[in-house]
């Protein structure tokens, strides 16, 4: 408990410098917000009262503490292309992206964990090969070669899935889901089966398996029972601390299927200089990663006792 | 003695590649690859920004072997044009990565109290963010050009690098050698140079083989979103966006510079796999977790609670 507490107070500077990060990384995006939501024909005491509405005629401290006040009552400002408040697009937004990071883990996970097993059994073997060498064709295709590759096949050549959109009833939200999960999880399965490989192969050494083994217990209850168990934390680890990676793949993905999202909402707001669209994209992405990584660690000390001591 | 450290790295290599089938193919691929990109001026090629309205979409032929755009441009003239831009972002990325994150690693690694401290802090900031995402914003406000985009990347690049390098420098400092040193009076910057670099060369030999193949989707990621290298100089990945609307009726846009990423990255990928073999043995073994990790797009930093990576650490009296 004691180490839960401890890793909360050390997220705490961690998020503050990225939320200044954030800030000033804002204020040195080139062009003038008000310039560029009023088009070139404003004139110029257009532009100063709407910079003045905007609170962009004060000096960056006043800028700075504003910021802050608005952050503590979750008011991300007003979406200067549509007008929208952002806390809105942002919690609109963020529901797909983490569906879709999440699915994508799983299709990882579920196809990467039993070709990584089977590689260590079989180590040196035909199949090994065959897994070794499928897990690096996976990490070498980036995600949004598979997705056109997958859109291709799966919506022009054979049309048995949604292109496009996130689906409106339960089964077209599944149906929509299954090739960006695909795409954003394929390029994660050569990682997770090289981990679960290798991970597996130094358990495998250990004395407790040799014990279970003596013990006469059966060889897929030794791997199932005894050492997936362990060999499974270091993979743990590396989903956790990839969550930032993982969020940019479905950043990507939704840019293939034209899904809403986090990554579309950005994209869009960078296009349109949509300033606190942005700065509100980024906070909550260093947010999700944030909880992300914590979660990790949490699950990382229910998984392996002797960090707990 | 420099020399002869240098002596035993390419010896060790040669001998772990050589005989290697895989290694030699990518190899070739790899120099080929390169020789093309710089050479792809003096090659008998169509300019690859000259448009022709008469030859628009045309499928690979004598004339135009890979095919030809929406623009009647030269699809393998881009290709190869391309490949300059991608290798160009590799290579620069593991300059200023490489640099700039050894530096910071050997800081944090190596000294003690607040110069460590604020490089810890400033890297855990910058990896709260997605790295696509620092990326991405990062090109919006320096604008896109081949530089930009090397410093883009590489801000999502130089904190992991410096994790990995601290993890090594960390458990490289508590060596006996390392100690007998500074118990002989050496100074500092000979310790850190001569004897706590010099053993952590392998890991980051490898670390670096790997960011080549990362720094490389990246850019084409950040061309195919439309925020790197803009048109009309052809990248690999505003290659790809651009024949996405065209991709049934005229597959080739797509499919030659995807191929062209794939493989490139698969080769070096490949490489820095052979290089890490053959410089670490454990590996070889299949007994260690790899190390450096490998992710697809960044190196992995080491996760925290787990014990240093077990660094494979030279004959200390080889160096001495």
């Amino acid at each position: 408990m004691r180490r839960v507490g401890g890793r909360l107070l050390q997220l705490v500077p961690t998020t503050v410098g990225a939320l200044v990060l954030v800030f000033f990384l804002m204020r040195v995006l080139p062009g003038d917000p008000a310039g560029a939501m009023l088009g070139t024909s404003a004139t110029p005491q257009a532009i100063a009262d709407l910079r003045a509405q905007l609170g962009l005629d004060k000096p960056l401290y006043e800028q700075f503490v504003d910021y802050v006040v608005g952050l503590g009552h979750l008011d991300f400002g007003r979406s200067m292309a549509v007008r929208t408040p952002v806390g809105t697009l942002l919690y609109q937004a963020a529901l797909p992206t983490l569906l879709l990071t999440l699915s994508g883990t799983l299709v990882s996970v579920v196809v990467g964990v039993p070709l990584g097993v089977v590689a260590a059994l079989r180590r040196g073997t035909w199949v090994d090969y065959g897994a070794s060498i499928g897990a690096l064709l996976g990490l070498s295709i980036p995600v949004f070669v598979w997705g056109v590759l997958l859109l291709l096949a799966f919506t022009l050549q054979w049309p048995v899935l949604p292109s496009a959109g996130a689906g409106d009833t339960p089964v077209n939200v599944v149906r929509s889901l299954i090739l960006p999960s695909i795409a954003t999880g394929f390029f994660q399965v050569g990682l997770i089966a090289r981990i679960t490989r290798s991970s597996l192969l130094s358990v495998l050494n250990n004395d407790y398996v040799r014990t279970a083994r003596a013990k006469g217990v059966g060889p897929s209850a030794v791997v199932l029972g005894h050492a997936l168990r362990n060999a499974l934390i270091p993979v743990i680890t590396v989903i956790g601390l990839n969550a930032g990676t993982l969020l940019g793949g479905a950043v990507v993905a939704e840019t293939v299927f034209t899904r809403p999202g986090l990554g579309r909402l950005i994209l869009d707001a960078i296009f349109a200089r949509d300033y606190p669209v942005i700065q509100g994209v980024m906070i909550v992405s260093v947010v999700l990663v944030v909880m992300l990584n914590l979660m990790t660690d949490l699950l990382y000390t229910a998984a392996d006792p002797r960090v707990r001591a | 003695m420099r020399r002869a450290e240098r002596h035993r790295l390419r010896g060790r290599l040669r001998r772990a590649t050589s005989g290697n089938v895989t290694v030699l193919i990518c190899t070739a691929f790899v120099v080929m690859l390169a020789a093309l990109a710089v050479g792809v001026s003096l090659l008998p090629l169509a300019d690859p920004t000259s448009q022709s309205a008469l030859v628009r979409l045309k499928p690979p032929s004598i004339d135009h072997v890979l095919g030809t755009d929406r623009l009647g441009r030269d699809i393998l003239s881009r290709v190869l044009w391309g490949a300059r831009v991608s290798l160009s972002v590799g290579v620069g990325v593991v300059i200023v990565s490489g640099g700039l994150g050894t530096v910071l690693g050997v800081v944090s690694g190596y000294s003690r109290g607040w110069p460590s401290e604020i490089v810890l802090r400033l890297t855990d900031i910058f990896l709260a963010f997605p790295p696509l995402i620092l990326a991405m914003v990062t090109v919006t406000v320096l604008g896109n050009n081949l530089f930009t985009v090397v410093l883009a990347i590489s801000v999502g690049v130089v904190p992991r690098f410096a994790r990995v390098t601290r993890g090594t420098i960390l458990s490289i400092r508590e060596r006996e050698y390392v100690e007998a040193a500074r118990a002989l009076g050496a100074s500092a910057a000979r310790i850190i140079w001569s004897h706590v670099l010099l053993n952590a060369v392998d890991p980051l030999i490898v670390l670096c083989t790997l960011l080549i193949p990362g720094a490389i989707v990246t850019e084409a990621l950040l061309s195919f979103l439309g925020l790197g290298i803009a048109e009309p100089t052809p990248t690999w990945g505003n290659m790809i966006q651009g024949g996405q609307i065209v991709m049934r009726e005229a597959p080739w846009l797509t499919f030659f510079p995807a191929a062209a990423i794939v493989f490139t990255v698969l080769a070096f990928n490949l490489l820095g796999d052979a290089i890490r073999d053959a410089l670490d043995p454990t590996v070889r073994e299949g007994g260690a977790a790899p190390i450096p990790s490998v992710d697809a797009t960044l190196p992995t930093p080491a996760p925290r609670h787990v014990a240093p990576p077990p660094t494979r650490m030279r004959d200390p009296s080889a160096v001495a």
